[in-house]
């Protein structure tokens, strides 16, 4: 069944004719996702290698049933592109651009959570369920097929996870990048229910890092809700206070949002915590043994 | 990006805000013709990007203009936790008799806009949080609405501000709102609001952080950008357009800041890293300290050479690190996605003809054409370049190196 991506996936990619957006798009189609639309506003009627050119999302879901859409257009217009996204009645909206302002993002969030709609990103890597469907820049090369759910603010923090869970014989159900900017469409809380539920999900990695409260909020609804089993990785003990490290959302302010806060408050709520990418993945491999 | 207090001032006046008035010196000479021209006593005060000025003797009234060149020539060059004085803002000084405190947060935590407000101003606002919590008066704005003039009013009422100042105090709020939803502000923060004995409110400080994300419609604040206040090695990486952040062992408790962590890393930062992505980045830079506690041999910076780095940017990021005197090492940890491990290798190979350098690098590679990466490391086999498996055996490889290991 896998979450989020998955074979009921129709994938309409706005921003499709861009050098980015084109090879990303068919590298998610050869994949095996369904990729059934791409949206260029002015370009509806061509087609980018087979895969028609709409000029509105409105116009991709309504002539190709398009239900999911991925986002990679330039940060200045990307707001915009979400909103027809989500105006055209797609229920899942998975943003890779960066660099989008932190307001935007906080009306666009307010905006789409009494509507219902599942958002990743922005400044994420996307979702692949290993076989069945990749939407976004994850390379699924990395990733074996299994029963591991995988969560993280960062791309290639989690590639790294993938291939030590690879090399231990593991393989993913699900791999979520919910993105790292300040405010993301979707917290780990909202991955994390879902692969509470999801059949095909053993046990869950989650991987965070420094900046907010989202871990210690998960740490809360894990210890309280779930009942399989989480593993956990922070990124940035050796991050200064005060700096950006990279993702805008990685920043200690004062003494809040350390990484060594965090790693105590899982643990504090019985969830083990990984020193390094490498001991994470044991830990993981421990618990499904 | 922070802005300095009278940058702050500035948009604070643009939006209506009352400031009092003030004028930037870089010298003393400037300070005195600053106190001239604003013809009363002022206020000579440190523009740093850190707080605490006022107990390390950034801040001092001057009755004439002597003693405002004076207070200048002592204030101007020192060291503010880590933090040199090139900038001072002259200011009419003010008569206070009482003061508030008004903060508008970016809730990371709620998605909305957070006000705050306390008629317990001048302190430590984290201290007024915990000691009297009664007396913060916190209300979270729907970003969709925005702010409604009910929410101010109530506010005022909730902190018991007097009630023939709440007239003031609810337009200031709703200004600063103004201010923070405009100019995209992650916080925009007044310590203290003060009202003189006349009964005006006047904001006395500014604390005013902008989204670097949102610069780019606001050209006239990204030219705030004080480029000399950083260090000259996050300058050039700066103007290279690399995301470069120096790991210093300074600017803990006792120099300041906060108390140190137990993880810190304490030892020699000879080792310079580079990864692909924040998280690894980031990541690396943990390994590294922790392979390298036992010998004291650890992490000189976080580089992130981002998604989908090229031979290009590979070899300028290779050049900023070398800017570091201190580095005998270099790390490159290298997870390509949309990066291609082919074009990592040959902008190793490119940095390493262009810098002509013998520095040891020890380079990772994995993911997306890793292996033709490898193969053409190998094939030019350059004998300062050290290739490893994983990660940990990197980042041990490093450590050994920068301990005189061959």
């Amino acid at each position: 069944m896998a979450i989020i991506v998955t074979e009921q996936t129709r994938l309409v990619v706005q921003g499709i004719t861009g050098r980015e957006g084109s090879f990303h798009a068919l590298r998610n189609r050869d994949y095996g996702t369904q990729l059934v639309a791409g949206v260029t506003p002015g370009k509806g009627g061509q087609d980018v290698d087979g895969v028609p050119v709409f000029d509105t999302v409105a116009d991709a879901v309504r002539e190709r049933g398009a239900n999911t859409s991925m986002v990679f257009v330039p940060p200045r217009f990307a707001a915009d592109a979400i909103y027809e996204a989500v105006d055209a009645g797609c229920e899942t909206v998975i943003c890779i651009t960066e660099g989008i302002p932190a307001h935007e993002m906080l009306r666009i969030y307010n905006y789409i959570r009494p509507r219902g709609v599942t958002m990743l990103g922005p400044n994420c890597p996307g979702a692949l369920s290993p076989g069945i469907a990749n939407v976004g820049i994850i390379p699924a090369q990395v990733f074996a097929q299994g029963r591991i759910g995988l969560v993280s603010r960062s791309g290639t923090l989690t590639y790294q996870i993938g291939k030590e869970l690879a090399d231990l014989g593991l393989g993913n159900s699900t791999i979520v990048g919910i993105g790292g900017d300040p405010i993301v469409g979707s917290s780990f809380i909202d991955v994390l229910e879902r692969f509470e539920v999801d059949p095909e999900t053993d046990l869950v990695v989650m991987v965070g890092e420094i900046g907010g409260d989202e871990e210690e909020k998960a740490g809360d609804y894990i210890a309280g809700w779930m009942t399989k089993p989480v593993v956990a990785y922070i990124a940035g003990f050796q991050a200064p206070p005060g700096k950006t490290m990279g993702h805008a959302g990685a920043i200690i302010s004062g003494s809040s949002g350390t990484a060594a806060g965090k790693k105590a408050a899982l643990e504090a709520r019985g969830i083990p915590v990984g020193e390094s990418p490498t001991a994470a993945a044991r830990l993981a491999a421990e618990r499904v043994a | 990006m922070d802005l300095y207090e009278y940058q702050g001032k500035q948009l604070f006046a643009r939006f209506g805000i009352p400031v009092s008035d003030g004028l930037v010196a870089t010298t003393p000479e400037e300070a005195r013709a600053a106190a001239e021209q604003l013809s009363d006593p002022v206020m000579v005060k440190a523009q740093v990007l850190v707080g605490g000025r006022g107990k390390a003797g950034g801040i001092k009234y001057a009755a004439t203009p002597d003693d405002a060149e004076q207070h200048a020539r002592a204030i101007l060059g020192m060291d503010i936790r880590g933090h040199v004085v090139r900038r001072l803002w002259i200011e009419r000084a003010s008569d206070i008799e009482r003061e508030y405190y008004l903060s508008i947060t970016f809730d990371r935590g709620a998605k909305r806009p957070l006000l705050m407000l306390t008629t317990a101003g001048g302190i430590e606002i984290e201290q007024v949080a915990e000691e009297t919590p009664e007396k913060l008066a916190r209300l979270h704005v729907d970003p969709l609405t925005g702010l409604l003039p009910f929410h101010a009013r109530r506010l005022c009422f909730a902190a018991g501000i007097p009630s023939d100042e709440v007239k003031q105090v609810t337009a200031i709020i709703e200004r600063a709102y103004e201010a923070f939803v405009e100019t995209d502000a992650m916080l925009v923060e007044i310590n203290p609001l003060i009202v003189t004995p006349d009964g005006i409110v006047r904001a006395l400080d500014s604390k005013y952080t902008v989204d670097d994300n949102a610069l780019f419609r606001h050209p006239d604040i990204a030219e705030m950008r004080d480029t000399s206040a950083a260090n000259e090695q996050e300058q050039l990486a700066r103007e290279k357009g690399v995301n470069f952040v120096k790991l210093e062992n300074a600017g803990w408790e006792p120099d300041g800041g906060e108390p140190k962590p137990a993880h810190w890393f304490d030892g020699s930062r000879d080792i310079g890293t580079l990864a692909n992505g924040a998280g690894l980045a980031m990541s690396t830079i943990d390994v590294v300290a922790d392979a390298g506690r036992a010998s004291g041999h650890g992490p000189a910076n976080f580089l992130d050479v981002g998604g989908g780095a090229n031979a290009e940017s590979i070899a300028t990021a290779i050049g900023v690190l070398l800017e570091d005197p201190n580095v005998r090492v270099v790390l490159f940890n290298v997870f390509g996605g949309i990066t291609r491990g082919d074009e990592v290798a040959q902008g190793i190979l490119t940095a390493l003809e262009r810098l002509g350098t013998d520095m040891p690098i020890v380079v990772r590679l994995d993911g997306t054409n890793a292996e033709e990466g490898r193969a053409m490391l190998a094939a030019a086999a350059p004998p300062n370049v050290h290739v490893e498996a994983t990660m940990l055996g990197a980042a041990e490889r490093a450590v050994a190196l920068a301990g005189g290991e061959a």
